[in-house]
């Protein structure tokens, strides 16, 4: 297939590399396409499709003085066509040019890394599954409108389900939506009549990524990723209840069993009951501890952590691996090939920061825990911060996993039911950091929180301002539920892929009443 | 090709598989993204944003569609797929769309105010600017480590309605370095500069005094920063209790952003972003009536105000830019409107707020330039200090949060420094301030002279679903506030 402006994506990438003049060069090629439908107060408010093709070029001059002498350039550019391939090329060599030495230089990876597609070079680019080309159509029910899932071949190391080098985008469109919003729409006819609002959102959104590289990488992968959040409100807006799913091709989702289980909430709400700001023993859904650990996840860089900078600092000096942060046998950990979290296996760097580096694209990822039996057991880096810190490779992967390793973990249900007395929150919301030293972080709860009482849940409580670390919280565990699939609520625009457990929290420490309903 | 013709394609497309309106935009979008870390390069990026949208109304639904290749075919497949999604789309639509009207403007072009586009000068020497100023702090046995950045972006905009064809640009950059002090303990702190985002070019970085008379002195702040981190870190922890506040424009800009911006944006107030953004508690039927603050407090929202984020020639409606009030001697008094609610609720014209961030995404209700006035002839800084017993001194942005009606709000700063009958009394570590909106403003006693008068802001407003990131800028004076309640975040 090729693009409207004449070539494919891998031609693409083949004449930005046949182009470069530089000593060593990247080229990420990344084709998006999405659909979504938003509404509120049980009708329809914004829509859309859109489409994107953008093209990375990272040009590298060597200076003679090993791998690690070198400076690097790097211009993204949206809808090249081409006749501009080259002179984004040169505009990546002009900034190489200007660049002093990287402090993360190193040699690119080669294409015998496990899940390349291998054997490529400058010349040839890649050779497997040239002939791979399907029928990328609209989509339907079957397929859920994700085009290319079913182009299963035998590529190396790569997943069965993934698409081969030489196969076209991915893409997705509106019909992936088509028979959710007309399910969509009787629900929200249906909570009409009964006199709730709804309110949310449905994406879907397919991207695929092409990397090659000088030294012979060529990698691809597609990225489905799609959520639905409802909210439902009572008429007079006073209850207020919510729930999400993630999903990589909507056949997965039940938005009227969704709509039944919220309206039960709201029922749950009919009895209020204030109270005063205070610590709390708490029982966190799955969403709630995501957006947590999230953010735990986000903060846990190895570079700034061996500067002294963050909570995963050791006073004197190094890092705080090894330590023991949790009582409990909790794991939190990612890896690319996690089922129904799948994501790129391999290191995909547009820029460089303080624990990515643009010369480590390509790098295969591998499973990895970051706490492991209730210890921190790994720091997100590149191959220059791990250096600089003292520790293995471990690269960031984009999904996130936390468990127990104690048998028979129970459910939400039966946590509560064994309760007697807690808060159960539904979300948390507008999480801040306040403090990096002891990653102390303030935000609200949000659409739902209510009081359990000998196994019950008797009534709708206040919503509340926290304060709480999520690493202060580990400590305080006093039970973590079974792992289940979940969307982070404040964090799911940009970390969709999660699996969490509710867990209870001894004393969350909730700092102040909100009027917010 | 020009734009002119892509936009006549995709209008005469839409029109004739029946839509009752079409708009069409083609956007570049420039970014660049440069960031040091002790004195070193770290980051750079060079992107950009290309791409077509087309909106359309069909039997009362929106239907949007965007695609990459600026090309008439690209265009007329646009204004096809924004059809067939508004027709799937109607499945779930109870409320017909219809838009205010705005009288037509012809050919227009925009071009906001700045003297050097920041992509005319080499990457090279913007990490040499950055390096020199790291090593300023660097220079300080105080500090352990500095991040630098410069965010610069160049936004070009094509709107056409068939009524009016909009041709703009405007340049923006955003400027930060922050400090790290670790103490011999492990204990560690940071320290930014309070520079602000600008509507401006790069002169903004080279010149302390610019044309207008305004200017940024970055070498003086970025002498006195040190010294003021290491006070910082060693200063006492806050004793919680509450305190009557002064507030430096360089924090308090965000309250007003968070708790009057996003407050009186209509498309909250209505519930359109009940399920993610939130809601207000400054609902339609308080317009008038709601005491939002004191009687000191007059808020306006503009999309004029020459080098602010959120300024612009016509929104991406077609609405010319206007300013009005939000608030009046502390009554609420307006909303930020689009089209579409402008009609709604019986506003008749929109005041010009709809904006989206780039070619992919649906135009939304977003934020104009929200801004406290200062009091004429009003007092200085060092007066409003000068009228406190027992208080805290409040500079620079940092932590922020707020609840989904906007009611509970959280905040704390770069620098907080005591005062004691009067006078300024050492710095103090671990402060937050904590409140609820109305009883925020309504303790606000005195507001600042326009001496004290700063605006600041922010590149990434967040809202929407998909979410989109808007610019924005904040102007407000120094201001006094009584007895507002101060947590030990410790």
């Amino acid at each position: 297939m090729t693009t409207a402006s004449g070539y494919s994506v891998q031609e693409t990438v083949e004449r930005a590399l046949a182009a470069a003049r530089s000593d060593d060069c990247v080229v990420i090629a990344v084709e998006t396409s999405s659909a979504n439908l938003r509404w509120a107060g049980n009708t329809l408010t914004t829509n859309g499709v859109s489409a994107s093709r953008q093209l990375t070029v990272i040009a590298i001059n060597r200076h003679g003085h090993g791998p690690k002498d070198a400076s690097a350039g790097v211009v993204s550019r949206a809808g090249v066509r081409p006749d501009q391939i080259e002179d984004v090329v040169r505009q990546a060599e002009r900034a190489a040019a200007e660049a002093t030495p990287a402090e993360d230089a190193d040699e690119l990876a080669g294409p015998e890394q496990p899940g390349s597609f291998g054997m490529g070079n400058k010349e040839t680019g890649g050779i497997a599954g040239r002939d791979q080309a399907g029928s990328f159509g609209l989509g339907n029910k079957e397929t859920g409108g994700i085009a290319g899932r079913d182009q299963a071949g035998s590529f190396g190391m790569k997943n069965r389900d993934e698409p081969g080098w030489d196969s076209p985008p991915g893409r997705t469109e509106i019909g992936v939506l088509r028979d959710f919003a007309a399910t969509l729409g009787e629900t929200l006819r249906a909570a009409q009549a009964a006199g709730r609002k709804l309110y949310g959102f449905a994406e879907h959104e397919l991207t695929s990524t092409f990397l090659g590289t000088s030294s012979g990488v060529r990698q691809r992968h597609d990225q489905p990723t799609g959520r639905v959040e409802l909210n439902a409100k009572s008429a007079d807006l006073e209850r207020s209840a919510w729930a999400g799913e993630a999903t990589r091709d909507f056949t997965d989702v039940d938005v009227a069993g969704l709509a039944a289980g919220l309206a039960e909430r709201l029922d749950w709400a009919k009895r209020t009951i204030s109270l005063p700001a205070g610590r709390y023993e708490t029982l966190l859904p799955p969403t709630a501890v995501s957006d947590l650990l999230t953010y735990l996840y986000w903060s846990a860089g190895a570079k700034e952590a061996a500067e002294g900078r963050t909570v995963f600092s050791k006073p004197g000096g190094g890092t705080r691996i090894g330590e023991r942060l949790s009582a409990q046998p909790v794991t939190l950990s990612s890896d690319p090939r996690a089922t129904g979290l799948a994501c790129a296996p391999f290191v995909i760097a547009h820029a460089s920061g303080p624990d990515s580096s643009v010369f480590d694209n390509g790098l295969p990822l591998s499973a990895t825990s970051w706490i492991s039996e209730g210890s921190l057991a790994a720091l997100i880096s590149s191959r220059h911060s791990a250096e600089v810190a003292g520790l293995p490779v471990t690269p960031a992967i984009d999904n996130l996993t936390f468990a127990t390793s104690a048998a028979a973990p129970p459910a939400l249900e039966d946590m509560i039911a064994s309760t007697g007395r807690a808060l159960l929150l539904t979300c948390l919301w507008y999480i801040r950091e306040v403090d990096p030293q002891t990653l102390l972080l303030t935000g609200l709860t949000r659409d739902g929180v209510y009081l359990v009482e000998d196994g019950e849940v008797v009534g709708a409580v206040n919503n509340f301002r926290f304060n709480e670390s999520p690493v202060g919280m580990l400590g305080r565990l006093l039970e973590v539920g079974a792992t289940v699939p979940t969307l982070p609520r404040e964090w799911g625009d940009y970390f969709n892929r999660a699996a969490m457990p509710p867990v209870r929290v001894e004393g969350f420490n909730m700092s102040s009443v909100s009027q917010a309903s | 090709m020009p734009l002119r013709d892509l936009a006549d394609a995709a209008l005469a497309q839409a029109k004739s598989l029946g839509a009752q309106h079409a708009d069409f935009r083609a956007e570049r979008i420039r970014g660049q993204h440069i960031g040091l870390s002790d004195g070193h390069p770290q980051t750079a990026s060079d992107a950009d944003d290309t791409g077509l949208a087309v909106r359309v109304i069909v039997d009362g639904t929106w239907g949007f569609a965007s695609a990459v290749d600026l090309t008439t075919d690209a265009a007329a497949l646009a204004a096809r797929q924004a059809i067939e999604v508004a027709k799937v789309a109607a499945a779930m639509n109870t409320e017909p769309i219809e838009l205010a009207p705005e009288p037509a403007y012809g050919d227009v072009t925009w071009v906001s105010a700045y003297e050097i586009d920041p992509f005319t000068v080499s990457v090279a020497d913007k990490v040499a600017l950055l390096a020199q100023w790291s090593n300023i702090l660097l220079a300080h046995p105080a500090v352990s480590h500095v991040d630098a950045s410069l965010q610069q972006v160049r936004e070009c905009k094509f709107y056409s309605d068939g009524a009016t064809t909009a041709t703009q640009q405007r340049v923006r950059l955003q400027p930060a370095l922050t400090a790290v002090a670790i103490s011999d303990d492990g204990m560690f702190d940071t320290m930014r500069t309070l520079a602000p985002p600008v509507g401006r070019g790069y002169e903004f970085l080279t010149s302390t005094r610019l044309r207008d008379g305004t200017g940024w002195d970055f070498e003086a702040e970025l002498a006195e920063l040190p010294d003021l981190l290491a006070a910082k870190l060693q200063a006492p922890t806050v004793e919680p209790g509450h305190y009557d506040l002064v507030i430096d424009p360089s924090n308090l800009w965000l309250a007003i952003h968070e708790s009057i911006g996003h407050a009186t944006e209509l498309d909250r107030a209505l519930g359109y972003e009940a399920a993610y953004a939130g809601t207000s508690f400054a609902t339609l039927d308080k317009l008038g009536s709601l005491r939002y603050g004191s009687g000191v407090m007059h808020v306006t929202g503009d999309r004029t105000t020459e080098h602010a984020l959120a300024t612009i020639g016509y929104d991406d409606e077609g609405v010319a830019g206007q300013s009005w009030d939000l608030i009046t001697d502390g009554i609420l008094s307006g909303y930020q409107l689009d089209r579409r609610m402008a009609l709604l609720k019986g506003f008749g014209r929109s005041n010009g707020c709809a904006f989206s961030d780039g070619p992919g995404h649906m135009p939304l209700q977003r934020m104009a330039n929200v801004s406290l006035q200062p009091a004429p002839g009003g007092p200085s800084t060092e007066d409003l200090i000068a009228g406190v017993n027992n208080g805290i001194y409040i500079l620079g942005d940092k932590s922020w949060s707020i609840d989904m009606q906007r009611y509970n709000f959280q905040f704390t700063g770069q620098r907080f420094v005591k005062i004691k009958n009067g006078r300024l009394a050492g710095q103090l570590r671990d402060v937050a301030y904590q409140a609820t909106t109305t009883d925020f403003w309504g303790s606000m006693e005195a507001v600042g002279g326009p001496q004290t008068y700063v605006l600041g802001g922010a590149f990434n407003c967040g809202k929407g679903q998909p979410g989109q990131v808007a610019p924005v800028s904040h102007g407000c004076p120094a201001v006094l506030m009584r007895g507002v309640r101060i947590l030990n975040t410790a």
